[in-house]
């Protein structure tokens, strides 16, 4: 009881004072908020009137609001969810397969009787230090492999990371008993069973991290994208922002009854409707990343420690 | 082929087991990725040093093969054309400011968020700062805009509501630098505090408690304890950024700026973008890729030095 005390008075006298304290928290309010500001500001953009915008300006605080842009999205549903189900199959194959081809190597890697452990250290090591480059990665994945104008061009080359493949090693290597995976050889298991029935069961936290890193890193990819994909039936969420001047007219391009293009295109809210589709990328992120937040930084300070 | 190495491996090592072939077939997809998608393009590089030409009718190897070689042409034309002088200064500079105060600043941060006395609010802090470690440059390309441009944003509003002149910003290239900096810092702030916060929570209380029993107040607990354990992660932190000084961050130069204006060329184009623009204009392939093969080998090299550097001092902290 005393010692507690102590302890407490201890870590009392280990505190900074109370006006510092207040400073430091003043300074954090004001990080937070450039931080957060810009999207709310965007939010707040994509629900103002065209007409309160091409008076004012944008606004934090519109003058008129107008769900208009949000209505013109929907009537354009079949494009803009033709690109968010490109998004979400990408994100979600691209994350299984990666997750599946990082751990797995990662496993191997961790084994220490493994003969061809020192080839495949080394296979996982050079392209951390030499690759060929961009135009050379182009020119195989658009030649050679002819991904072009395919999802796969937007999937395939995003899989593996060797950053990833070490931190799920050093995670198997300092996590998973040896002496389990022994006893699952001498009852008869091959290492496939033993991967899939033991292994991955007990690495749901490196698992989590390493999927987490591929799905945002696949949601929130544009640039594959723009060197590979021309097709419009395959163009994502984030392509669709990314040539928005070019897709506001293709947008246009199915006018509803009585109207003519130009006068389709002019009823258009185009300042909100970009800012309406940014809220739209952005906002499964916002409600999802404080949940995973944890795992994020695991996954470098796994990655961190040497091995 | 089996029995082969098995024999070879026999005299070398132990036998080859069965669970040594039941590793292989685990590790063989992703083998074949990295054959595909690592080492094929490490042996693109020769494209650099070609000058391709299309042969009808054939594919894309026979033409790679049956090119002229021509040396180091492709690398003179790039030294030559004098824009390399401002990839180089841009790309290299811009990192070297993005390095020094991405750590400084983290760490800064997290220290302090470390000594906040309500832990619920610096949870709270963490989450909002790690926000824009989410967004793509794409979108965070509409934020700015939001802010610069020039009859809507807020800035000129501001400017005008202060009885100033707007600003063109999209087309003044003296802000920037700034601008790039700042954007730089916003996105990857949070991230980088929160890993060094974990750093600092893992470091083991009773050191503070001794310090506090010796009255070190808390800015020495600090110097004497803080700092030296971010040590370790700082200087992994460092030596994996060095080895990025030659490639740019894509993104906030090229969507940031929209596309990269021509007022802007000068403050904002770095190798990345000059290889991206020629990627998609008719610029002759072998250019492009000599810029490509200048700029992994010159970071192979930078990774290398600087990782024998921190092994001078202290072979503890190098990465290789």
């Amino acid at each position: 009881m005393k010692n507690k005390r102590n302890q407490n008075m201890v870590s009392k006298l280990n505190q900074i004072n109370k006006s510092t304290n207040f400073l430091f928290n003043i300074i954090f309010i004001i990080i937070s908020l450039i931080s957060i500001i810009p999207f709310v500001f965007v939010f707040m953009i994509s629900i103002t009137s065209e007409s309160s915008i091409a008076r004012n300006g944008y606004q934090f605080i519109p003058n008129e609001f107008s769900n208009n842009a949000y209505l013109f999205l929907w009537n354009e549903k079949n494009i803009i969810f033709n690109a968010l189900g490109v998004s979400v199959l990408v994100t979600i194959v691209g994350t299984i397969l990666g997750v599946l081809l990082t751990t797995a190597l990662g496993y191997v890697l961790s084994r220490p009787q493994y003969k061809l452990k020192g080839f495949l250290t080394w296979v996982v090591f050079i392209p951390m230090i030499f690759n060929g480059g961009m135009v050379a990665s182009y020119v195989v994945n658009a030649n050679i492999l002819r991904l072009k104008n395919t999802l796969w061009a937007l999937i395939l080359p995003l899989l593996v990371s060797s950053f990833n493949v070490v931190i799920t090693k050093t995670f198997f290597k300092t996590t998973v008993p040896d002496s389990i995976i022994e006893s699952a050889k001498i009852d008869g298991a091959s290492q496939l069973n033993i991967f899939a029935r033991i292994v991955v069961p007990i690495s749901k936290p490196v698992f989590a991290t390493i999927g987490l890193f591929l799905t945002f890193a696949f949601w929130n990819d544009w640039f594959q994208s723009s060197l590979y994909i021309t097709n419009s039936k395959l163009t994502s969420l984030q392509a669709l922002l990314n040539n928005i001047q070019k897709n506001i007219e293709y947008l246009a391009n199915n006018p509803s009854a009585g109207l003519s293009i130009q006068q389709y295109v002019s009823q258009m809210p185009t300042e909100s409707v970009r800012m309406a589709i940014a809220v739209v990328i952005v906002l499964p992120i916002a409600c999802a990343y404080p949940f995973f937040q944890k795992y994020f930084v695991t996954g470098l300070t796994i990655g961190a420690v040497k091995g | 082929m089996n029995n082969n190495k098995n024999i070879k491996v026999k005299i070398k090592k132990k036998k080859w087991h069965r669970d040594d072939t039941e590793l292989t077939i685990l590790a063989l997809p992703t083998f074949i990725w990295y054959v595909l998608f690592s080492f094929l393009p490490m042996f693109g590089v020769i494209i650099a040093f070609k000058r391709y030409q299309i042969f009808p009718g054939k594919s894309f190897l026979y033409n790679i093969i049956y090119s002229e070689w021509v040396g180091f042409d492709n690398f003179k034309y790039l030294i030559e054309s004098r824009s390399l002088y401002i990839l180089l200064r841009n790309t290299i500079l811009y990192n070297m400011v993005f390095i020094i105060l991405g750590i400084v600043i983290p760490v800064t941060l997290a220290v302090m968020i470390s000594l906040i006395h309500s832990k619920r609010k610096s949870k709270v802090y963490q989450t909002a700062m790690f926000f824009p470690h989410f967004l793509s440059w794409v979108v965070v390309s509409y934020f700015v805009f939001a802010f610069l441009s020039f009859d809507k944003g807020v800035l000129n509003t501001i400017l005008i509501a202060l009885g100033k002149d707007p600003v063109q910003w999209y087309m003044e290239a003296k802000y920037w630098p700034f601008i790039f900096v700042f954007m730089n810092l916003w996105k990857t702030t949070g991230y980088s505090t929160v890993v060094y916060l974990a750093s600092i929570t893992g470091i083991d209380p009773s050191l503070y408690e001794a310090a506090v029993v010796d009255g070190a107040s808390k800015w020495q607990q600090v110097k004497n304890i803080t700092l030296p354990s971010l040590r370790p992660i700082v200087i992994m932190m460092f030596i994996l950024n060095t080895g990025k000084i030659f490639y740019s961050d894509f993104g906030l130069f090229y969507q940031v700026t929209r596309g990269i204006p021509a007022s802007l060329y000068n403050v904002s184009s770095t190798i990345d973008t000059y290889v991206y623009n020629a990627l998609l204009s008719s610029t002759p392939i072998g250019m492009t890729s000599a810029a490509t093969v200048f700029q992994s080998i010159a970071c192979c090299i930078t990774i290398l030095l600087a990782n024998w550097i921190v092994k001078k001092i202290d072979d503890d902290y190098a990465i290789i």
